[in-house]
């Protein structure tokens, strides 16, 4: 194109100890446009940007902003450049108002002391131009999950940014707020800005994006408009093969009716989140959890793991009472759960993928007190491999993993925990696709059902409707902590109709 | 498993594994310790630094520490902290010498100096694991508390122990060539490293410090491996006061004083994060030595020990600032 691109990246490579993510990636996004970067977990999306960002230095290659070559030293320098980003991992200080997040560490002052006013001011003019109603003196932590994105995007563009890049900014947000974020990404490109886009699900792509990039083995293996090239092409240059999509997958038989019942709940309250819920899960079945963002799922996820103990109601397993006072006797049952947020509930940061994988398996690997490593270690190549987990090089710490890789990690744990012979009577998962690729979310989707024709029950949060579809064999609708809907999936015609019931229309 | 696809792409080829990066940080201590031997021993090699005397002498000031600094380890590695533990030392010891002299009985007085500890430990553990208050709240009280009753029981006297075998096993008598202090240190310190890198127990206290609710998620029992840790510690605390005793053949409320502080200083400079979720046993031993080299170094250097808390504080900073990553 010509030389008013917005953003010129050309040759960048960029190796992290010995392992090169990015060997010589060109991009190049024009002001006005919505530009998708696309590439499996771990393709190195999140270290592209965050070179535009300054807050990697390149190995090689050159930047240009608005054709200007630029020397990005520093997050300081891409802010004087007009690069604001909102990154994976939430950055937000829950503690502090919406004008201060948005203002951390560059406060406005006059004469040494703080100038609120000004702050507050300038925050209720950005988010004016976004379009967004909200009070700059609100705290960050009192917001829907919702809100906060928005306030990260806030702050990213409080200081006159021409360039804004999201990084899978959809992957936390409820879907009833995800309408809200295009109608802004629109309009911000609407005032010239451009927009680099970072999303592992395909059709906001084409609702949103104009242009499109993907990443694959540290290259971009495409560049083109998003008109231009098929759905289906797309996910192929992003794996680098053809995948069997979900919905494609041969359906699954109903469970018959005289299987055994693994679970069964009623009439469970819990604080204000679960009200009464009652249901059974089978043996092999997989319950999909349908609602909306504080409809109570994930607490009941809770309640059904020993997280949180159940005000009233009972819990059956095998028939049998089940009554877990922690997670502990939760997992020794044979309730396991995947967590909602693999940073904070799933995964110690800082220890090695190997420490996080076999932390439930611990007592079970070896003879007597000590911990047989040899086995450990097989244990977790074999998961490696099978789950594909990139970047596992030496004994890096998680942290260091790609954001879907994560999440693999957190999953395979009540895997490594099957292999040392404790089985799954009821897995639960909390929106375990969050981030997660296509290739992946393709790969775990089998694995549930796997699992499922093992005989383990399996209870599937997810806000991806289409998901839920495929693979689950009932679902039930949560509103308010209540079941609304038991649904079987022959009775869900398609994914509107799904979306009617759980906003109770 | 349908999870394996054939591999095609070269994408899928696993990462050739190569040992890891030595990150100089996690041998600081090593090279550190080293770096001041040489330089004692050039140095204060004419005041008698390098005598064989002099170094044993070393070892047996540092014995009782490194015996601390283990527990110590695992405390910190769960990522709380224990404060009481000079003052538990001093009151167990106390406690002993006087049960020895009412009774005349070594198991008795042994029990009741280890039942001291347990039952400080309990106390800590149990505020600390089920009543949630921060470890640095509890154990700084308990610090004053058992100093308090140490000081008031022995009415400020030192508590002579005239039964020979008791100060023998504990510190003042040699098994064959091997001082019984060394001989304590020794298996303290094996166990130690057992049980940090071989032991569920152990990988649990990582876990524990390093990100409590991922392990309740996991099905770690944090609140029963905090206040077993804690209980480890106090108990611990408890035989190194026997072992102070032993060797000054007397039970006082001063023995220990101020040891928190260098073993806070030996887990830190031996490389465990004061953040939990690290924990290096062995690091934490040559820590200790490291401190007990620099006191001995500075006594022949000719400072009093006001100056060697200074120093060893100062240290404290420094290692915490080198060793912080990023
Ligand atoms: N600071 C780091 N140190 C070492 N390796 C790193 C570091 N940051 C990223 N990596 C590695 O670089 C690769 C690319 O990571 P990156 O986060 O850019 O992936 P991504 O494309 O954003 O993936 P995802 O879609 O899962 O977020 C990964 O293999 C990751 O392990
Ligand atoms: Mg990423």
């Amino acid at each position: 194109m010509n030389t008013s691109a917005a953003v010129r990246m050309s040759g960048i490579r960029k190796s992290f100890g010995d392992v090169e993510v990015l060997k010589g990636v060109d991009l190049e996004v024009h002001r006005g446009e919505v530009h998708a970067l696309l590439g499996g977990n771990g393709a190195g999306k999140s270290t592209l940007m965050k070179i535009l960002r300054g807050v990697h230095r390149p190995d090689a290659g050159s930047v240009e902003l608005d054709g200007v070559a630029v020397d990005l030293r520093s997050p300081a320098d891409a802010t004087a450049g007009g690069v604001g980003m909102v990154f994976q991992e939430f950055s937000l200080v829950p503690s502090l108002t919406v004008a201060q997040n948005m203002h951390l560490g560059r406060e406005h002052r006059t004469r040494g002391l703080l100038d609120d006013r000004r702050m507050r001011r300038d925050s209720a003019e950005v988010l004016d131009r976004m379009g967004v109603e909200l009070d700059p003196r609100a705290v960050v932590g009192d917001l829907p999950v919702g809100y906060r994105q928005l306030v990260e995007i806030a702050k990213a563009l409080s200081h006159q940014a021409r360039i804004l890049v999201l990084d899978e900014p959809t992957a936390s947000l409820p879907y009833s707020e995800v309408e809200r974020l295009f109608a802004l990404v629109q309009r911000l490109a609407a005032q010239n800005i451009a927009v680099i886009y970072i999303s592992h699900r395909m059709a906001e792509i084409t609702r949103v994006a104009d242009r499109m990039s993907v990443i694959r083995d540290g290259r971009r293996v495409l560049c083109d408009d998003v008109a231009a090239v098929s759905p289906e092409r797309v996910a192929e240059a992003i794996v680098g093969r053809e995948i069997l999509h979900l919905a494609e997958a041969p359906t699954r038989e109903p469970v018959p009716t005289d299987t055994p019942t693994v679970l069964s709940v009623r009439d469970l309250r819990a604080g204000s989140r679960v009200q009464a819920v009652s249901f059974d899960l089978a043996r092999g079945e997989i319950l999909g959890l349908a609602g909306l963002i504080g409809s109570g799922r994930t607490e009941l996820a809770h309640c059904l793991f020993g997280v949180d103990r159940p005000d009233r109601g009972t819990m059956a397993l095998d028939g049998r009472a089940y009554r877990p006072a922690a997670p502990g006797d939760a997992i020794a049952a044979g309730v396991m759960l995947l967590p909602e947020s693999r940073a904070q509930q799933g995964l110690v940061l800082e220890h090695t993928i190997g420490q996080n994988m076999l932390l439930p398996s611990l007592r079970r690997l070896g003879r007597g007190p000590l911990v047989d490593d040899e086995r450990g270690r097989a244990l977790c190549d074999d998961l490696v491999a099978r789950l594909q987990i990139r970047g596992a090089t030496g004994r890096i710490p998680v942290s260091r993993l790609s954001g879907g890789n994560q999440q693999k990690v957190a999953l395979a744990k009540w895997l490594a925990l099957r292999d040392t012979g404790l089985s799954p009577r009821v897995l639960i998962l909390d929106e375990p696709t969050a981030g997660v690729d296509i290739a992946t979310k393709t790969d775990i989707m089998h694995l549930v059902r796997e699992l499922a024709d093992t005989g383990t029950g399996v209870v599937l949060i997810s806000s991806e409707l289409e998901e839920l579809l495929a693979v689950a064999d009932r679902v039930l609708v949560l509103r308010s902590g209540c079941v609304t809907a038991d649904l079987a999936r022959s009775d869900i015609p398609d994914e509107e109709s799904l979306q009617l019931a759980i906003q109770g229309a | 498993m349908t999870l394996q696809h054939e591999t095609t792409a070269p994408t899928d080829a696993p990462q050739p594994r190569r040992p890891p990066r030595l990150d100089w940080r996690d041998h600081a201590i090593y090279i550190g310790f080293v770096v001041v031997f040489l330089l004692f021993a050039v140095t204060l090699g004419d005041d008698g630094f390098l005598t064989g005397s002099n170094l044993l002498n070393i070892v047996r000031q540092t014995a009782v520490i490194a015996v601390m600094a283990v527990a110590g380890t695992l405390v910190i590695a769960a990522a709380q902290i224990d404060l009481s533990i000079g003052s538990v030392a001093g009151l167990s010891s106390v406690v002993t010498a006087m049960t020895l002299s009412a009774t005349g009985n070594l198991l008795v007085g042994v029990l009741a100096g280890v039942g001291v500890g347990l039952l400080v430990g309990v106390i800590n553990g149990g505020l600390v694991a089920y009543a949630r208050i921060p470890s640095f709240l509890v154990t700084l009280a308990m610090l004053g508390i058992a100093g308090g009753v140490a000081q008031w029981i022995s009415g400020f006297q030192p508590i002579p122990i005239l039964d020979r075998t008791f100060t023998m096993i504990f510190g003042s008598g040699d098994f064959g060539p091997i001082p019984s202090l060394l001989l304590w240190a020794v298996v303290v310190v094996a166990i130690g490293v057992v049980v940090m890198n071989k032991t569920a127990f152990g990988r649990q206290i990582l876990a524990t410090g390093g990100n409590p609710v991922a392990a309740t998620f996991s099905g770690v029992r944090v609140q029963r491996i905090t206040f077993a840790v804690l209980v480890i510690s106090s108990v611990v605390a408890a035989i190194a006061g026997m072992l102070y005793a032993g060797r000054l053949q007397s039970g006082r409320f001063q023995w220990g004083t101020g040891d928190e502080l260098s073993v806070i200083a030996a887990v830190v400079l031996g490389g465990t994060s004061l953040f939990g979720g690290t924990g290096r046993v062995l690091g934490s031993v040559v820590g200790a030595l490291f401190v007990g080299l620099i006191n001995n170094g500075l006594i022949l250097a000719g400072l009093d020990v006001s100056q060697q808390i200074i120093i060893q504080g100062v240290i404290i900073i420094i290692a915490v600032a080198l060793t912080r990553k990023r």
